[in-house]
């Protein structure tokens, strides 16, 4: 039993705090149930009027996503060997043949690579940089700080046009090492900001005990401040990772062939006049779904960082 | 027990110099820790502005790498800047700009000011309504113009639901008068929610006893609310505007897909238009400029706003 507190809502505020706030909840996701839906609706129930929300459930979306098809004249499908898999079935109903993969897996494939890469490489120096601007006396120090800061003003449009002539000539261009490259310089900035106030939090006593024990710099900063400050880089990198994932300016002037990633793919997918919407609903979804479940689950954590990460600056 | 002479030259080393021989010293340690990270931002950064600044005086044409290059000296400063269709679209980003940051910050201060009434399951519901703005908005934005379809969208099906007006009769995408306000509603559903945390961290800073001490002196919750509340998150408020505004003043993604600058030019913001300037009519020297006022603009704005910041914190 709690006691008497001014400051305390009572419990009719909360319950109408609460009704509102879940309220604008229900609404606020509701175009993120439809993209999880529409994947599993059927062409003609994804576009009737008025919209489904009971349907038979189809993966004809997600068959659409992983294939490319070609319609073929009913004589020559009913010629053809009866189809062998679930999948092919769906397609032949729609009187067309596999033809092949599409281009969905690569894509998500480049996704990974790139987003993780770029992770990898910004919370490597990131976490270099941030010990040193935490622990040592850098000349210029608060130049520098403001320098890493100042270069997420400038337009990602703007940076474009002098990346994509210095890509061109170093052969960068639609490389997976050149959009590593580009993420780990838009993500660095963030990261040391982010893990210069994680490592300063850490109390300098520590490595100073480990350095009397007779750990040189580099071990105490190994054995001692990196375990310390491992919830933080842990939520760094999920914050670099996130990026790295959305990103889409970048990828869709810098990257066509090889080194494409999801985010400018999806919306390309089209099928019979128009968007094949239940196929890039079902793109949408397992690109989405990862970062949706990665927020649910640890929220604590995020929600800190980006408030943390916001208020300091 | 006696001190072994090795133990004694130990003894009598400063800890400093002692450092410095068992490993590389501070100073070292310092610039390798920093290097990377600078030469990356270097060369991927800041080499890249000079080189926008240099291509900005000349004719330059990506498309046409073979072509010779004249120095223009500040021409394309001077066409940007009388140049009609370029306010238009700085018309078009002040309108995005201003409806954005004044729903999201209405909303947004609401919302945290409801969760912070600490009913049960509250962080559930908060991160509910953050999902939106961790998505990439390249593909939401993209989605959302199936639920802005005329007869089969869910937006129109919804606002036929609540208003009666038929959905088939108004296309929030295709109108000219409506297009900007499409563009302003998925924004604000998108990015709503960062505003609501950063204004949440400022509620919770307040510390208890201020109120406890209010409620003491017979302050009404009215005034309590204007005299504690507003005063004290103020600054964060300003904050979130801050990030806002600079992140929707650089706005590509989620328009682009949205709307792709349409109808007409009606959506057509800064970013979007720059980007056809450079990609799309490979004028390359124009957009250069372009790009420099631009950035001169969001660093000039911001250092204006970070003052005033300044001077509401200091209070």
């Amino acid at each position: 039993m709690s006691g008497y507190s001014i400051t305390e809502p009572s419990l009719r505020q909360k319950w109408v705090a609460g009704t509102l706030v879940v309220a604008y909840a229900l609404i606020t996701i509701l175009p993120l149930i439809w993209i999880l839906t529409t994947g599993f609706k059927s062409p003609t129930d994804a576009i009737s009027y008025p919209p489904k929300v009971i349907f038979e459930p189809s993966l004809e979306g997600y068959v659409n996503l992983f294939t490319t098809r070609t319609r073929v004249s009913p004589e020559a499908l009913a010629a053809l060997p009866p189809p062998a898999t679930w999948y092919e079935e769906i397609v032949r109903n729609r009187d067309m043949v596999i033809a092949g993969p599409s281009r969905y897996g690569e894509r998500f494939l480049n996704s990974i690579i790139i987003g993780f890469g770029s992770t990898f490489l910004s919370i490597f120096l990131g976490t270099l940089a941030a010990y040193a601007f935490s622990r040592f006396k850098v000349p210029l120090k608060d130049d520098l700080l403001f320098f890493i800061l100042s270069t997420r003003m400038m337009p990602p449009i703007a940076v474009a046009i002098p990346i994509f002539l210095m890509f061109r000539t170093l052969g960068l261009s639609d490389t997976h090492l050149g959009m590593i490259l580009l993420y780990t310089a838009v993500n660095i900035s963030l990261a040391v900001w982010l893990l210069k106030g994680f490592i300063d939090e850490i109390p300098r006593e520590y490595e100073e005990a480990a350095l009397i024990d007779g750990y040189t710099r580099f071990q105490a900063f190994r054995k001692v401040v990196l375990p310390q400050a491992a919830t933080g880089i842990a939520s760094t990198a999920i914050f670099c990772l996130i990026f790295a994932w959305n990103e889409y300016a970048f990828a869709v002037l810098l990257t066509s062939g090889t080194a494409q990633t999801a985010p400018p793919f999806i919306p390309t997918i089209i099928g019979v006049g128009g968007q094949d919407w239940p196929a890039v609903a079902a793109g949408a979804t397992l690109f989405l779904l990862p970062v949706m479940i990665f927020t649910i689950l640890l929220r604590k954590h995020l929600l800190r960082g980006i408030t943390f990460g916001a208020v300091r600056k | 027990m006696s001190d072994t002479p090795i133990e004694r030259v130990a003894k009598a080393t400063p800890p400093t110099v002692a450092r410095r021989i068992r490993g590389l010293s501070d100073r070292t340690i310092a610039w390798l820790f920093v290097a990377p990270t600078i030469f990356l931002l270097l060369a991927i950064n800041i080499f890249p502005l000079i080189w926008t600044v240099n291509l900005s005086f000349t004719n330059f044409r990506a498309n046409r790498p073979n072509k010779e290059v004249e120095y223009v000296g500040l021409q394309n400063y001077e066409r940007i800047l009388t140049d009609g269709d370029i306010w238009l679209t700085m018309q078009a980003t002040a309108h995005f700009l201003f409806w954005t940051l004044f729903f999201q910050v209405l909303i947004g201060f609401t919302l945290a000011w409801l969760i912070n009434r600490k009913f049960r399951g509250n962080d559930l519901w908060t991160t509910i309504i953050v999902l939106p703005m961790m998505l990439s908005p390249a593909v939401v934005g993209n989605f959302w113009t199936f639920l802005y379809q005329p007869q089969i969208g869910l937006f129109n099906y919804v606002v036929e639901f609540f208003t009666g007006i038929p959905a088939s009769s108004f296309q929030m995408i295709g109108d000219v008068a409506l297009a900007p306000w499409s563009i302003v509603i998925v924004d604000t559903w998108m990015w709503t929610p960062f505003v609501m945390l950063i204004c949440l961290a400022g509620l919770r800073s307040i510390p208890d006893y201020i109120y406890e001490a209010a409620a003491i002196d017979r302050a009404s919750k009215w005034r309590q609310f204007w005299t504690i509340t507003i005063p004290m998150v103020l600054p964060f408020l300003m904050l979130a505007v801050l990030f806002r505004g600079i992140e929707n003043f650089k706005m590509f993604d989620l328009v682009v897909q949205l709307t792709g600058g349409g109808p007409g030019s009606v959506t057509e913001l800064t970013s979007i238009n720059l980007k056809r300037e450079a990609f799309e009519k490979w004028r390359t020297g124009y957009a250069s400029a372009y790009a420099i006022i631009l950035f001169v603009t969001v660093f000039g704005l911001a250092s204006i706003y970070v003052k005033a910041l300044n001077k509401v914190k200091e209070r």
